[in-house]
């Protein structure tokens, strides 16, 4: 039962194989004419063991696309169509047989088997997240309870405590309702509640954003710390970009329910390539580093229900050209990363950089903002080698397309 | 602990002013018992020494205020609440009498229909704009309509012409009767027969606040996180719905022990249409009789089960809500 807790970190952390597949996901809020479109066709891969980062402003629609995936949507959101595999590999065995559920699909039976045991979700208000009339002995046993029928009272009390060991709260905590503890325990105790049953893929739905920087970053680097040792995959969801660049693999930038751009950590830090993934990142301050001017990004995110033509940023862009006005842009691989020998452009693989801009057709050279160099890992093969997560002895075994995984600032003091 | 204890001291108080306040307002209003009596008495002569009795009888004004006070304050502590001047017994035998059917028909309507209401409630909320969100119209018609019509009503359509149930009395009395009374099969059965069209309008002219209390408690709990939470916990759809309404019976459970107090005095037209023999009945009575040991008698009563529901309501949502449990 502790098999995945015993298994070696390294190999918890490198594996490529996805675990979650999301293709053409669409959620609309509301029916009919007055149905307005807060997710549209949203494709992301999350591969077994890591942190995908979904960044955007509030109203992007990042949470409503975490919600779907789960199909924990509130009416009045609906989902119209799109297909979410989970790729569930058997507990405690390494090598076993890849189970494909489209969650989308599942009956009430399936889902309630999946949810938390394969899926689980922390939420962003830890003071609204717990049930404040349970006990949080109550509230962490409930699970093992539904999906471990087999558990008595007293192996699930242990378990209890151990998990919430797990995250550095002491056992006599248990018998402690939630208004008790304090903002930063309660998230501990959300996340020890989300990992009573070891999930492979666990929703993170901005969960520090309600506490104080010094507990956020405990948390985080706590929750990191777990992630090696357990190797569930992350879906990360948060506005603070900065944030995402420390922790996340790969990350999906979302712009009024599109995903507009995807790239590793280290190729958005490094070289963004939408206008967007810029402005957000130089609304934030980073701590290392020379001085720069803050920027942010002017104007307001637009309305769901009166869209812009075209590209929905370009009214808040500083690029824009004519076209963006009129034509949607495709969500594909910028020409300047474009390898030769990889003609289908249109159909990216999940692990390759993409970008939803004009500016990146190809046809004329992007702005210089927008065009920083970034190696890609096929130029500079060596840099596998150097991936900080100690996964150097099994680099031999990396397809030469792979995105490097990389943490800019946590990466060098884990 | 402390808190309750504080809060029983509270309790100890206000019953203590309540009684006095029964011991004051009857004597500022103008005659008095007596007066009362004499003045129903058909006989004109009186002799002097009959007079006396009388005085004796009724508390005449030879004592002053205070002592007269006093003396009240200890023939309560004995349980002696005077003679009724109408029916020339002790208004504390009076009182026994009508309790146990007041308690029992109302007492009984009001719990049924807040479980029921408030199952219903439940259900509405989780199941928002479903098949009984339709429901809550007729519900809230038989609310609206005033209570001793709603009465008649069913008096007329199942009782009298539908021929369901009898129409009167809290059992069967008079020649025909096959029934003793005592706790026996027939005797129960037929209380309950008679039970029941006064006990449906006390219930049907309530459910709605509890339905409709309940489900807006419901609509807004279920959008709470722990509810999503739970819900993403994957477990079973039921367990969803108990922390959903677990939380959301809280306010609910505060209405339920205010409208306990109400079981005693809420009923007077109830049982006056149905002529049942309860507390709301004899206030009537004792209303148009001028009695007012009977009437003070019943105050204090309702006073007191009003101060025992509020205290009851604490407990309760002490023992529920354990936010509650902190020392404010």
């Amino acid at each position: 039962m502790t098999q995945t807790q015993t298994l070696n970190p390294s190999k918890a952390t490198t594996g490529r194989e996805v675990v979650l597949e999301i293709r053409g996901l669409d959620v609309d809020y509301g029916f009919g004419p007055d149905a307005v479109r807060a997710v549209s066709g949203a494709d992301l891969t999350l591969h077994r063991g890591e942190v995908l980062g979904l960044a955007g402003e509030s109203g992007s629609g990042k949470s409503t696309l975490a919600y779907a995936l789960t199909r924990l949507l509130r009416a009045p959101g609906v989902i119209t169509g799109g297909e979410v595999l989970f790729h569930s590999r058997p507990q405690g065995a390494d090598a076993g047989p890849v189970e494909t559920v489209d969650i989308l699909a599942a009956d009430a039976k399936e889902l309630g088997r999946m949810r938390w045991s394969e899926l689980a979700v922390v939420f962003q208000s830890a003071m609204h997240a717990l049930n404040p009339v349970a006990r949080i002995d109550a509230q962490l046993t409930d699970v093992l309870k539904a999906h471990r029928r087999h558990m008595s009272p007293a192996e699930r009390r242990e378990r209890a405590v151990e998990l919430l060991r797990m995250v550095g709260i002491s056992a006599d905590r248990l018998r402690s309702y939630p208004h008790e503890l304090s903002g930063g325990m309660r998230q501990r105790v959300m996340i020890a509640m989300s990992l009573a049953l070891e999930p492979q893929v666990v929703i993170m739905d901005e969960p520090t954003t309600a506490l104080d920087v010094v507990t956020q970053r405990e948390i985080l680097e706590e929750l990191m710390l777990l992630r090696e040792r357990l190797g569930f995959a992350v879906v990360f969801i948060t506005h603070d970009l900065s944030l995402l660049l420390e922790l996340a693999d790969s990350i999906a930038v979302m712009y009024a329910g599109r995903i507009v751009e995807r790239a590793s950590a280290a190729e958005l830090f490094r070289a963004p390539r939408h206008p967007y993934s810029l402005g957000l990142k130089g609304s934030f301050p980073s701590l290392h580093g020379e001085r720069v001017r803050m920027e942010g990004i002017p104007g307001a995110p637009p309305s769901l229900k009166s869209m812009p033509s075209g590209c929905a940023f370009h009214p808040r862009c500083k690029f824009a050209v004519d076209r963006c006005k009129v034509d949607l842009p495709p969500l594909a691989t910028p020409a300047m990363d474009r390898i030769d020998g990889l003609p289908d452009v249109s159909a990216p693989t999940p692990t390759q950089r993409v970008s939803s801009c004009w500016l990146h057709d190809g046809q004329q050279a992007a702005p210089d903002a927008l065009a920083l160099p970034f190696p890609t890992p096929v130029h500079l093969p060596d840099q596998v080698a150097t991936a900080p997560n100690g996964d150097t002895a099994s680099g031999a075994d990396r397809v030469p397309s792979s995105t490097t995984v990389t943490h800019p600032t946590l990466g060098s003091t884990s | 602990m402390r808190a309750l204890l504080r809060r029983l001291w509270f309790y100890l108080v206000a019953a203590f002013a309540a009684i006095t306040l029964n011991f004051f307002i009857p004597r500022m209003v103008p005659g008095s018992a007596l007066q009362n009596f004499l003045a129903k008495m058909n006989t004109a002569s009186l002799t002097p020494s009959q007079l006396q009795a009388l005085e004796a009888q009724y508390g005449g004004g030879h004592q002053g205020l205070v002592a007269q006070y006093l003396t009240y304050l200890g023939n309560l502590f004995h349980g002696n609440l005077g003679m009724s001047t109408s029916l020339s017994t002790p208004v504390s035998t009076v009182l026994g009498n009508d309790l146990p059917w007041t308690i029992g028909l109302v007492g009984s309507a009001t719990v049924i229909a807040f479980l029921v209401g408030t199952l219903i409630g439940v259900l509405a909320g989780w199941r928002r704009s479903g098949l009984l969100d339709s429901l809550l119209p007729a519900a809230t018609f038989f609310q609206a309509v005033p209570y001793f019509i709603l009465a008649s009503l069913l008096m007329l359509t199942l009782g009298f012409y539908g021929g369901m149930f009898p129409t009167g009395g809290a059992y069967d009395t008079g020649r025909f009767a096959t029934v003793t009374p005592g706790w026996n099969g027939p005797f129960m059965a037929n209380v309950i027969d008679h039970a029941a069209l006064p006990a449906a309008t006390v219930a049907l002219a309530s459910i709605a606040g509890w339905i409709i209390g309940m489900r807006n408690m419901m609509i807004t709990t279920m959008d709470e996180d722990y509810v999503l939470v739970a819900a993403a916990k994957g477990l079973p759809r039921w367990r969803v719905v108990a922390v959903a309404a677990r939380n959301a019976l809280l306010p609910s459970i505060s209405n339920f022990a205010l409208s306990i107090s109400l079981v005693v005095t809420g009923s007077i037209v109830t049982e006056i249409v149905f002529n049942y023999a309860g507390v709301g009945r004899e206030i009537f009575n004792a209303a148009q009789a001028a009695d007012y040991p009977v009437m003070q008698g019943i105050l204090l009563v309702v006073t007191f089960t009003v101060l025992g529901a509020n205290l009851l309501a604490d407990i309760v949502y002490v023992a529920l809500d354990p936010r509650a449990r902190k020392v404010a």
